[in-house]
């Protein structure tokens, strides 16, 4: 680990502006990614911002027809929520299954959509709910937040706050998961919700995607059969030694049913 | 008997400490003013190293010194402990492993340099400021690449890349068997490489002391003796009584702290030459590029039949990749315990195998727990049940058909080995009562009912540990002998000391040597302390590897502790006024026969010490200290059935292992629960093969692409069904305690065992072979390509 300035700010104002100091300054919340980061010397930092001193982000809430999450609840508080568990279990099974109890127990909401791994659960739930992300400066729609491999739509020295969450009528989430890091191979979460039927895809791609054909067959009828006519081309899907695009491609329509049976269940 | 001696399960008393975090490893030891070493590696696979520039990094902050290859030229290389011949006679090539990189670079982690600095962080600072100029040169990693014409050549005075090419058995014989058979059955398979992983990284502190010129390397090794020979004489010329080697307690070995390495040289040679203590502690991503990888078989493999099913001759074409240089064991392992394994438990009357062991541009290979027989196994147990297949024969059947019988031992192979013992029906018959073998095809029915692909598979094996008589293993190449020592100090208030020359590392001999001293002295193992891992304490012994320790180290112990109920006896018969003859050693007590007279352990060891007048000084040594050196006969000949049960989502591949039932006959069973834990870990570790673990090289430049537990897939807990374990003894000839040995049986069996079962789970597809490891998306591929093949037909 290289040599860095430790800042922790009360406040989300003083946060920012520490951010702002320097252009090399990084956020830190749950650390499940950076601190394994730093530590390989894969990243030099100049100042850390903790912004685990922030009181209030990490508040579980009803808030309107959904729920409003604080961008520093910890992925097990979302599992354990009853809360979570009444108005979406989908998002409180899919927390429960992040990562390991380690990590569930120090990362965040927050931390995990800011840094979108593309194997990370969260996006996923997010695009297939429709959540919309607030920030120290702004409203963003979960779709156009996720903008790329290990990019967001966020601005330097801007900071994730919290998420809402509409309630949708049924959810279901159903990952494959990669035989060594456990991470998602393929991962979909399917929501059937005011808004309509939203499927999105995590894992498979450089970036979180919602899969048109499959929101499409889905809105016929909303049972797993619906989606046998699905084909899921593996064009532009990730490669490595444990899925190659088509095992991918093939895991994200058969992932898709069982999201599917899961909102049912 | 005592209630805590041989055969019962008593809890391993070294958990207390490791449970609780009062283990006692190396990293622990802190010495004043020690220093800290990192490595500088490097990052290609095969280089030549064209410039080091290492002016920045020695002028880096806290540095204390920068060494390359040219520090270290007069020091001699890496030592092999065991070379081998080739089929023409002639030895093996075995180019200079220099400590650190000269010229050039043969693998991804090859070092190049050594920093040392006053923290890990500055020398860590420091390596980034060496300059290197590399000229990249294309690179091999894959064995059969290798061994082909025009491959890229690691040594300019090694041909072809090949290190050894090595054979056993009859070539001739094996020709005309082959010439008589009624069907030939024939396997092409790939057993993977693998990791390690040994739970603690290895790491190595050294101190020196200039007024005496005494070292002392603490070490994670399994055979600090031997690590005193070929790290001080061999590799830096400190003579034996000049360099002291602890091992402490050490987090799991499993092969790989049983070869020396460079950097255990390094940070001795460095503390003498810098007057203070040196520490290097490998990080994980480290111990991926640096420990000792194991298997990586690439063979061919075909079986004769008659009309019967029995079997003919066997031959076999291996070809073995043993990395970028010798390791200290490595050409050992894929010929010598990997060849005359071959008989399996069957009466094949002919057999040839012939392995080219191959240089490639990876991390060397040596042993992994079980080193050479599990790939045996899996070549024999894969090749069976492809002849059966063939042949439409039962499975088990065919097996039974080719046994061994129980009455035909001692039986000597066609492949060099004398078994003792063995009753392989029984094994069989305990293994399919556990595994509810018979009443398979029902639970298929109910799985098929529910999507799923159910598979059975069984594997009836034998294996070849406790080395090792050192005659035969000088025979075959090794260059010292293979026997095991100890020394039993009998304290002068009764209790006992034993200093052995094995090594504890996970085994439990700290439990289980105490309760077999204490079973043979009649008194409770509580009132023995073992000693190990500290070649100032312990006499001159080889160490713990390939299922040794309890079949030769046990014996050297139970041979000690003869020699002290034999002087016993005689300082008795002062005492109690009788001839030396008439005593008898009963239950703790020296009594005179058909007398009531007698005198305890305890009393004879008062007398020992605190001479009484009868005590004759003049013709009795006083004190009760003795030491045996024991070298076994033969190898011992653990072996047994295996049965595992599978489950496979042909819609995701996803595989589940429903059941797995060992039966193993280990000889004598000193603790049975310390014997159920090694199977369990060593079924374990196999299963890890069998279900994911495969180190993946890109064969475009030779990167490591499994390089952490990201991408190389460890067993988990919830990959694995409840194991059930089960013994079967036939006491062992070969060593006076009748054990056979139990650490690696577990790891020799498990991988054909579950690869059977996924096979016989596919073969409603017609799928023959699938290579390990059954990962998801290969069980899912090789459905896909047969599925196609089976609407055809």
């Amino acid at each position: 680990m290289y040599p860095f300035a430790y800042h922790r700010p009360a406040t989300v104002a003083e946060a920012v502006a520490r951010l702002r100091d320097s252009e090399e300054a990084r956020p830190l919340a749950g650390g499940q990614t950076l601190i394994p980061t730093l530590k390989q010397r894969l990243a030099s930092p100049d100042a850390l911002v903790d912004l685990k001193g922030i009181d209030g982000l990490d508040a579980i809430a009803a808030e309107g027809d959904g729920l409003r999450i604080g961008a520093l609840t910890r992925h097990a508080c979302v599992a354990a929520s009853p809360l979570v568990q009444d108005l979406i279990p989908a998002l409180a099974r899919l927390a429960a299954g992040i990562g390991d109890p380690q990590v569930r127990n120090r990362g965040t909401l927050g931390g995990s959509i800011a840094n979108n791994d593309p194997a990370s659960d969260y996006p996923a739930a997010l695009v297939g709910l429709g959540a919309v992300i607030g920030t120290s400066e702004r409203r963003i729609a979960a779709e156009d937040f996720f903008t790329g491999l290990f990019e967001t739509d966020l601005e330097p020295g801007e900071i994730v706050t919290e998420v809402w969450f509409p309630r949708p009528r049924r959810a279901g989430y159903a990952k494959f998961p990669n035989p060594a890091s456990r991470y998602a191979l393929a991962g979909v979460f399917v929501a059937d919700a005011a808004a309509g039927i939203r499927v999105a895809v995590t894992g498979a791609g450089p970036c979180v995607f919602r899969l048109a054909e499959a929101e499409r067959l889905l809105s016929t009828s909303f049972v797993p059969a619906a989606l046998e006519p699905l084909r899921v081309p593996a064009t532009g899907l990730n490669a490595d030694i444990h899925a190659d695009a088509n095992y991918r491609a093939h895991l994200v329509a058969v992932m898709a049913q069982r999201a599917v049976t899961a909102a049912l269940l | 008997m005592a209630q805590d001696g041989i055969g019962a399960a008593v809890r391993r008393r070294e958990d207390r400490r490791f449970l609780t975090g009062r283990g006692k490893y190396v990293h622990d030891i802190v010495l004043p003013r020690q220093l800290h070493a990192v490595f500088l590696r490097s990052p290609h696979a095969h280089a030549e190293i064209v410039a080091i520039d290492t002016a920045a990094a020695a002028a880096s902050p806290d540095v204390v010194a920068v060494f390359t290859a040219d520090d270290v030229a007069g020091l001699n290389g890496v030592p092999c402990a065991w070379g081998i011949a080739g089929k023409d006679g002639r030895p093996m090539k075995e180019p200079k492993h220099p400590l650190l990189a000269s010229g050039k670079v043969r693998h991804v982690g090859d070092p190049v340099a050594m920093i040392v600095a006053e923290s890990v962080a500055a020398a860590k600072n420091a390596a980034e400021r060496i300059a290197i100029e590399y000229r990249a040169l294309p690179a091999v990693t894959e064995v059969a690449e290798a061994a082909k014409p025009g491959a890229p050549q690691l040594y300019a005075d090694v041909p072809g890349n090949l290190c050894c090419d090595w054979a056993v058995g009859d070539a001739a014989a094996t020709a005309a068997a082959f010439a008589k058979a009624h069907h030939v059955a024939k396997l092409d398979l790939v057993n993977t490489r693998l990791v390690p992983n040994a739970m603690e990284p290895r790491a190595a502190l050294a101190d020196y002391e200039p007024a005496t010129g005494d070292f002392t390397l603490y070490t994670t090794t399994q055979l600090p003796h031997v690590a005193r020979v070929l790290i001080g004489v061999l590799m830096l010329g400190i003579p034996e009584r000049k360099l002291r080697v602890v091992a402490p307690d050490v987090g799991g070995g499993f092969g790989s702290k049983q070869v020396v390495y460079c950097e255990e040289g390094l940070v001795t040679w460095a503390a003498g030459r810098l007057g203070r203590p040196v520490k290097w502690v490998a990080e994980r991503s480290e111990a991926f590029v640096s420990d000792a990888q194991g298997r990586d078989h690439v063979t061919h493999a075909e079986l004769a039949l008659d009309r019967d099913g029995k079997f003919l001759g066997l031959r076999v074409s291996t070809l073995a990749n043993i990395g970028g240089y010798v390791s200290t064991f490595g050409p050992n392992i894929p010929t010598n315990l990997y060849g005359p394994l071959l008989a399996g438990v069957y009466t094949t009357p002919a057999i040839y195998c012939e392995v080219k062991v191959m240089f490639t541009n990876t991390v060397p290979t040596d042993a992994y727990r079980g080193a050479g027989r599990p790939e045996a196994t899996y070549v024999l147990e894969r090749l069976v049940d492809v002849a059966a297949r063939d042949l439409d024969l039962d499975r088990v059947d065919i097996r039974r058909r080719n046994f061994i019988p129980a009455n035909a031992f001692p039986y000597q192979t066609p492949v060099m080995l004398h078994y003792d013992t063995g009753d392989h029906e029984a094994t069989l018959a305990k293994a399919l009562e556990l595994s509810r073998w018979s009443g398979f095809a029902e639970r298929r029915r109910a799985a098929a009912a529910r999507g799923r692909l159910r598979g059975i598979g069984i594997v009836t094996y034998i294996e070849a540990c406790g080395l090792a008589p050192s005659r035969i293993a000088q025979q075959l190449g090794a260059r010292g002998g293979l026997f095991e020592s100890a020394n039993v100090r009998v304290n002068p208030s009764g209790d006992v000391t034993v200093f052995t020359g094995a090594h504890n590392h996970g085994q439990g001999h700290e439990t289980v040597f105490a309760q077999l001293v204490g079973e043979l002295l009649g008194v409770p193992s509580d009132s023995v302390e073992i000693v190990h891992g500290d070649t100032a304490r312990s006499p001159f012994g080889l160490g713990t590897y390939g299922s040794r320790s309890a079949a030769v180290g046990g014996a050297a112990i139970a041979k000690a502790v003869g020699k002290i109920i034999d002087k016993g006896r005689k300082i008795a018969g002062h005492l109690l006024e009788a001839s030396e003859q008439d005593i008898e050693f009963k239950e703790g007590y020296f009594g005179v026969a058909g007398t009531d007279r007698r005198k305890s352990f305890a009393e004879i060891a008062g007398a020992a010490y605190t001479p009484p007048p009868s005590y004759p000084l003049e013709t009795l040594e006083p004190g009760l200290e003795e030491t045996a050196f024991y070298d076994p006969v033969n190898f011992t000949f653990p072996g047994g059935c295996h049965v595992a049960e599978v489950e496979i989502d042909p819609t995701t591949g996803a595989l589940e292992v429903v059941s797995y039932v060992a039966v193993d006959d280990v000889g004598t069973v000193l603790n049975p629960m310390i014997v159920e834990g090694q199977i369990h870990g060593g079924v374990v570790q196999g299963l890890g093969q069998a279900l994911g673990e495969n180190c993946v090289y890109d064969r475009a430049n030779g990167q490591l692409l499994t390089g952490s537990f990201m991408d190389y897939c460890m067993p988990r807990a919830d990959d694995l069904p409840n194991i059930v374990v089960a013994t079967q003894s036939t006491p062992s000839r070969h060593n006076p305690i009748g054990v056979k040995g139990c650490g690696e049986v577990g790891t020799i069996a498990s991988p054909a065992t579950l690869m059977n079962a996924v096979v016989d789970a596919l073969a409603e597809y017609g799928i023959v072979h699938v290579d390990m490891p059954a990962s998801p998306q290969r069980l899912w591929q090789a459905i896909q390509t047969a599925v196609p093949r089976r609407a055809a037909q």
